[in-house]
């Protein structure tokens, strides 16, 4: 079988739901080969052979964290000269989405971002997108080169296959060139609890309708172990920080199930979270766009449905 | 400083968007274009630079490559503000993918001499977001990316962003590549003054061959992904709609989670 090259997503070696999600997918095409850049490997390991990988490549080089994407592309191009793989996959977020465009460069091979799934097929790795605002579905493959393909988060259930691979260090050269842009300060943003907007299975998400008050929208999301999103509205008049933005100008989110409350969904909103596969939605205005997307609709309003909703749903689960 | 913005020419994405059937290609002639949204942030900000660098020399110039119509994309930068437009048009263009429009993208810029180059945080159509990183490879320059506060001073250019572990402070030295996100500033709009003297501003239309580029080097043919098909999503099956006028709503939402398995 051929190798797959899945690149690790993790903070300080826990690894990232997106990164089993890769495993599970590299195993359809090949041989997966875990590349973990940084401090962990051996936290990692376990996840990393519960999903199928049959090796993990660690580079460990201290540079590697200081300097951005830059020379993390050029780690992986020099692990991909070595290895040979048959693709190349990357999370679908802002740092593997820039990797995976230097990498294309390097490699002088074709890259497909935003995929929602991955398939083998006769000539190589077939993805599927999503494509404008979720009105077109479009199958496509790479046709020069090694296919280097960016996968978003929920394309694929995670599944266990245990291997109990080896450990190999890699010595990696990074160029000046690579160097030239630099982190000067970093600050950890505060932990909320919550799952990751961009990996959650559930987002219950505000808009204009929470007229500021995201208390009802919290108190669901908790009740649900959902993660909370917020419209473009919502973050503009200053409600709710950008980083949980969903939309076309924020995150696109395609959870199992997304929550839009006091959101009238505006084509840009919709961009962002079209793909979810159950849309609810709790709006006053019967009219709002929204409602043409749902699976469920309660027309009322958030502050009064939530809050019964959420006393409900914590006395089921309890 | 010659900074250069490089603007995008997208179908209106409030339009009914859609595909060429012939070659699985975004159908522009159908469809009214415009200036990508995301980008009038980078035009908003190379403007935003040249005025406070206050530097007589100072240049801002539109970059676009697309067909006949993409003119306007270049129109409307300059109307905001420009001092010049490029516009780079070749029949052989059409089809190319990310990594062909990044080659002319980096063929462009280095004949601009550009050393500040701007983009938005990605185009509103393809919106896969990677053509600046591919850029700033092509041109061994460095590249701070998705800035929502960009300060330029001296030949250091620092940003802000917020990423989705950390808020990073991040700083390179010109010249560079940056990109803008949304969050970047407020895009000025075109005043009648800016929109009277933007006729009279330069625009050169560059071909391939004054890149010195072939057409075999971009467009469909070389294109090193191919779009095999194109779906249109079947529209959705009409969702259940409670209406909560006795206070039933939640009720019947938390029997719709438990049906369905979401508790």
């Amino acid at each position: 079988m051929s190798n797959v090259l899945v690149l690790v997503d993790h903070a300080a070696g826990a690894v990232r739901k997106t990164t089993a999600e890769l495993l599970t997918i590299a195993r359809r095409l090949g041989d997966p080969v875990a590349v973990f850049i940084g401090e962990g490997v051996s936290e990692a390991l376990p996840a990393l052979g519960q999903y199928g990988a049959v090796k993990v490549i660690a580079l460990s080089n201290p540079e590697l964290g200081q300097f951005l994407v830059a020379p993390k592309a050029e780690a992986l191009a020099q692990v991909a000269a070595k290895v040979e793989p048959s693709a190349i996959l990357i999370s679908s977020n802002a740092e593997g989405k820039e990797i995976a465009a230097r990498l294309a460069v390097k490699l002088d091979s074709g890259l497909i971002t935003d995929a929602v799934d991955v398939e083998a097929g006769d000539g190589g790795p077939v993805t599927t997108q999503s494509v404008f605002a979720g009105n077109f579905t479009v199958q496509a493959k790479v046709t020069h080169g090694t296919p280097i393909i960016t996968v978003k988060p929920n394309a694929a259930t995670p599944e266990a296959a245990q291997t109990s691979p080896e450990v190999e260090e890699f010595d990696v050269t990074i160029s000046d060139t690579a160097k030239t842009a630099k982190i000067v300060e970093s600050k950890p943003r505060e932990a909320t609890g919550r799952p990751e907007l961009t990996e959650a299975a559930i987002i219950v998400s505000g808009g204009r309708g929470t007229g500021g008050d995201f208390g009802p929208i919290e108190a669901f999301a908790d009740s649900l172990g959902a993660a909370v999103g917020a419209s473009r509205a919502a973050v503009d008049s200053g409600w709710y920080p950008h980083a949980y933005q969903v939309g076309q100008t924020g995150k696109t989110v395609s959870p199992q199930l997304y929550v839009a409350a006091g959101i009238s969904g505006a084509i840009q909103h919709r961009a962002g979270m079209q793909t979810s596969k159950t849309i609810i939605a709790i709006n006053k205005d019967p009219e709002a766009p929204i409602f043409e997307l749902v699976d469920f609709g309660v027309v009322g309003d958030l502050h009064k449905v939530l809050p019964t909703a959420t006393e409900e749903v914590t006395k089921r689960k309890s | 400083m010659k900074i250069v913005v490089c603007a995008k020419f997208v179908p209106d994405a409030t339009a009914d968007r859609r595909f060429r059937s012939e070659d699985n290609t975004v159908d522009r002639a159908g469809v009214d274009g415009l200036l990508s949204e995301l980008d009038e942030y980078a035009v908003e900000t190379a403007l935003t630079v040249k005025e406070a660098g206050g530097s007589e020399d100072g240049e801002v110039t539109v970059l676009t490559v697309g067909p006949e119509q993409a003119a306007d994309a270049v129109k409307k930068g300059l109307q905001m503000g420009a001092d010049a437009g490029v516009h780079v048009l070749d029949d052989a263009i059409h089809g190319s993918d990310a990594v062909a429009t990044s080659l002319i993208l980096a063929k462009a810029l280095a004949k601009l001499e550009a050393d500040l180059v701007v983009f938005g945080m990605g185009s509103t159509d393809g919106g896969m977001g990677v053509v600046p990183a591919m850029v700033s490879e092509r041109l061994g320059l460095p590249a701070v990316t998705l800035g929502s506060e960009v300060t330029v001073e001296g030949q250091t250019v620092r940003i802000r962003r917020d990423g989705d572990t950390a808020s990073e402070t991040i700083e390179g030295t010109l010249p560079l590549v940056l990109s803008v996100s949304d969050q970047a500033n407020e895009p000025r709009y075109p005043s009648f003054k800016g929109i009277m003297a933007a006729k009279k501003k330069p625009v050169e239309t560059w071909s391939l061959a004054d890149l010195e580029l072939t057409a075999d080097q971009v467009g469909g043919s070389s294109a090193w992904t191919e779009v095999v098909e194109v779906t249109a999503r079947p529209a959705r099956t009409a969702g259940t709609i409670v209406t909560d006028d006795d206070g039933s709503g939640a009720a019947e939402l938390v029997e719709f989670l438990s049906t369905n398995k979401f508790l």
